[in-house]
């Protein structure tokens, strides 16, 4: 029965149900519990696309326009990445999300004697704009949307972004990016840190001014609380944290002098969709509610549609099993119909092979044909919100509202997210429940089908065909760097290299010096480099 | 008379941060009675060893959700030998695909714990290690 708790009396009924928030879910919902809870329809909901935006952003949801699909793509070379990209397209996929080897996220090159074994192997190595080249290569990047999922060096990808989009003639205020960007969720759930914790969050900021400044179609910061989610954070403490991260962005370029409302519209979010179908919904909807309510309350934010709440709903990673690796097929569709039902504006879905290795093309495939029945053959583009209404899920959306205000303020009264990540609380808060998680599945006291019940099937991991990491790649990626360092103008790279340093130190925008950077060859382990000798590294708080 | 606590190092290898198996597992073995230390993120097979060594643990466990547990299982099991710590049984869990299994063996990896493995199959594992 997934991931609430349900307690069943000895005949087998279910006597309780109490979702992962905290909820208690009762039988039966009647008009009655409208009233306890105190809806009321226009302070509440508001037709779809009127203030708070519970029920849609847009006044006919998928009516007027379907939900953009960005399934996670990147692997090897940029030139097998290219490949996958085109073939995603071609497939009708309508933006790139784009996936990164670990030494790219981390700031390494290729070569870099602390990369062991890990060069294209979970995205495309990326060392300098020559692979850029190659990858966004016949990509229309005026049209295509793509997010770069990436964050400790987002600053540095964005840069790359604009410089391989001017070389192929696409001005950049025409480009559309979506840099992940969100280092303190990192922190707290993915770990691709580099940085301490201040001066990290001054490189999202510099990218957020000046995304407002330079690049008007881009989203400079995704936050995501997917990653939180994963790392065994309730729905409920998913939103609150992003909401409290998003927070301690907003103070960051408030600072610098620039008010909420010139860039809070460019925010986006990332949230996760697994577990119980009704939860999730309920936590989309608050979510899209509180938000606009933050923004107006506590920013004096006016305009309508910089109260959005953007993102991508989707992936479920932690819902998918090892066992029965086919069933994750049923559990995506499911969770993509959360998604639909809860009206999310982007999406993308976890393959179903991905407990195994990153997705091959045949698991990549299915999971857009998913998302695209759902659009364009079983209906959920008829009607806007056809959840509203409802007595159970009106009820439970404030009740949902209520816990993520609960938590945002327990965040709060440890000082904010910056402090609760420098101290390590909510990192162990949710390595705890994910703990206590675990326990209960093997416990049988969370229900998985085909791992913890029906799991009598003898299970052949053969049946999964798997990715292949290719080693030629590895010393293809090699031999191509060392080829950009022999033929690069050496003068140039080390004077855009000194002006981001001498930048830095000044406490400029380093975000001009990167596209010089960028655009003079220079690699993103040089770059990174000079932030690391600027900026030392984040010491994780002790978790045990 | 009680069994002497077993110490164990839980390392994060590599550039990997998704240590969500690590930290639960960690937390696993410390309610099973294990002394476990954590070595935290991005650790290098030279720092794993370092670390092995001044703590003395009894064995390693190494949590790799990357797929680069082969080449660096290689590189533990050269740096544990340069270092006359090769008798520390090694553990491994994470994303690691059933054909891959002998391969680790072979290596001299003792335990191989791929994701869903139940916490009790982990610590009765490592106790076997030890014994």
């Amino acid at each position: 029965m997934g991931v609430a708790k349900y307690v069943k009396n000895e005949k087998g009924a279910i006597e309780e149900v109490i979702y992962q928030s905290g909820i208690r879910v009762k039988p039966v919902y009647t008009p009655q519990d409208l009233v306890e809870v105190g809806f009321d329809y226009e302070k509440d909901l508001g037709d779809p696309g009127q203030y708070p935006f519970t029920r849609s952003l847009h006044p006919q949801g998928y009516r007027s326009r379907a939900w953009t699909t960005r399934q996670y793509t990147g692997f090897g070379t940029s030139q097998e990445t290219n490949k996958r990209f085109k073939m995603m397209i071609a497939h009708g996929q309508t933006g790139l999300n784009v996936a990164f080897d670990l030494p790219t996220q981390m700031g390494y090159d290729s070569d870099d004697p602390k990369v062991v074994g890990e060069v294209g192997r979970v995205g495309m190595a990326v060392d300098s704009l020559r692979d850029f080249e190659i990858a966004f290569a016949d990509i229309p990047l005026d049209h295509i949307g793509s997010g770069l999922t990436i964050n400790a060096v987002a600053s540095i990808m964005l840069a790359m972004y604009q410089a391989v989009a001017e070389k192929s003639g696409y001005p950049k205020e025409k480009i559309s990016a979506t840099p992940q960007n969100d280092i303190l969720k990192e922190m707290i759930g993915r770990g691709a840190w580099i940085y301490p914790v201040e001066d990290a969050v001054r490189l999202v900021g510099d990218s957020i001014e000046y995304s407002v400044k330079e690049l008007p179609r881009c989203n400079p910061v995704s936050i995501c609380g997917y990653h939180i989610r994963e790392s065994g954070a309730t729905p409920a403490q998913e939103i609150a944290c992003a909401f409290e991260i998003a927070k301690a962005y907003m103070d960051n370029v408030i600072e610098r002098g620039m008010a909420a409302e010139d860039f809070v519209g460019r925010f986006s979010f990332n949230f996760n969709v697994f577990g119980n179908l009704w939860e999730q919904i309920a936590k989309f909807r608050a979510a899209r509610k509180l938000w606009a309510k933050m923004l107006r309350e506590e920013y004096g934010i006016e305009d309508k549609k910089k109260l959005f709440l953007r993102g991508l709903f989707g992936g479920g990673g932690s819902g998918l099993t090892k066992d029965q690796p086919e069933n994750n097929i049923m559990r995506g569709a499911f969770y993509a119909l959360g998604a639909a039902l809860s009206g999310a504006q982007t999406t993308a879905l976890c393959s179903f092979d991905e407990a195994y290795t990153i997705p091959t093309p045949r698991a990549a495939l299915l999971s857009l044909r998913t998302l695209e029945i759902l659009m364009d053959e079983v209906g959920l583009r008829d009607t806007v919100d056809p959840l509203a209404g409802s007595y159970f899920i009106e009820t439970l959306t404030k009740k949902m509202e209520e816990k993520i205000l609960e938590e945002m303020k327990q965040i709060q009264e440890i000082g904010g997210m910056v402090h609760a990540v420098e101290t390590g609380f909510i990192q162990r808060k949710v390595a705890r429940q994910a703990y206590e998680y675990e326990k209960g599945v093997q416990d049988g006291k969370y229900i998985k089908v085909g791992v913890n019940k029906y799991a009598d099937e003898v299970e052949d991991q053969t049946d999964v065909e798997l990715h292949e990491y290719n080693e030629e790649w590895v010393d293809q990626q090699l031999s191509g760097l060392k080829e950009l360092r022999r033929t690069r103008g050496d003068r140039e790279v080390t004077r855009t290299l000194k002006e981001l340093e001498k930048g830095t130190r000044a406490g400029k925008n380093v975000m001009p010096l990167l596209v010089d950077c960028c655009r003079a060859y220079a690699t993103v382990g040089e770059m990174a480099g000079v932030f690391r000798d600027l900026f030392g590294e984040w010491e994780e708080p002790n978790l045990f | 008379m009680a069994e002497k606590k077993i110490k164990i190092l839980v390392g994060k290898p590599g550039l990997d941060g998704h240590d969500r198996g690590a930290k639960v597992t960690a937390l696993a073995l410390r309610d099973a009675g294990m002394e476990v230390i954590y070595t935290g993120l991005h650790q290098t097979i030279e720092q794993i060893v370092r670390t092995a060594v001044q703590e003395a643990v009894d064995v390693i466990g190494l949590s790799i959700m990357s797929g680069a547990h082969l080449p660096i299982c290689k590189k533990l099991q050269e740096m544990m030998k340069a270092e006359g710590i090769q008798d520390i049984p090694v553990a491994v869990g994470g994303v690691i695909p059933k054909r891959d299994i002998p391969k680790l063996n072979e290596m001299g990896i003792g335990g191989v714990f791929p994701g869903g493995t139940t916490f009790d199959d982990i610590i009765a594992g490592i106790q076997d290690l030890v014994s």
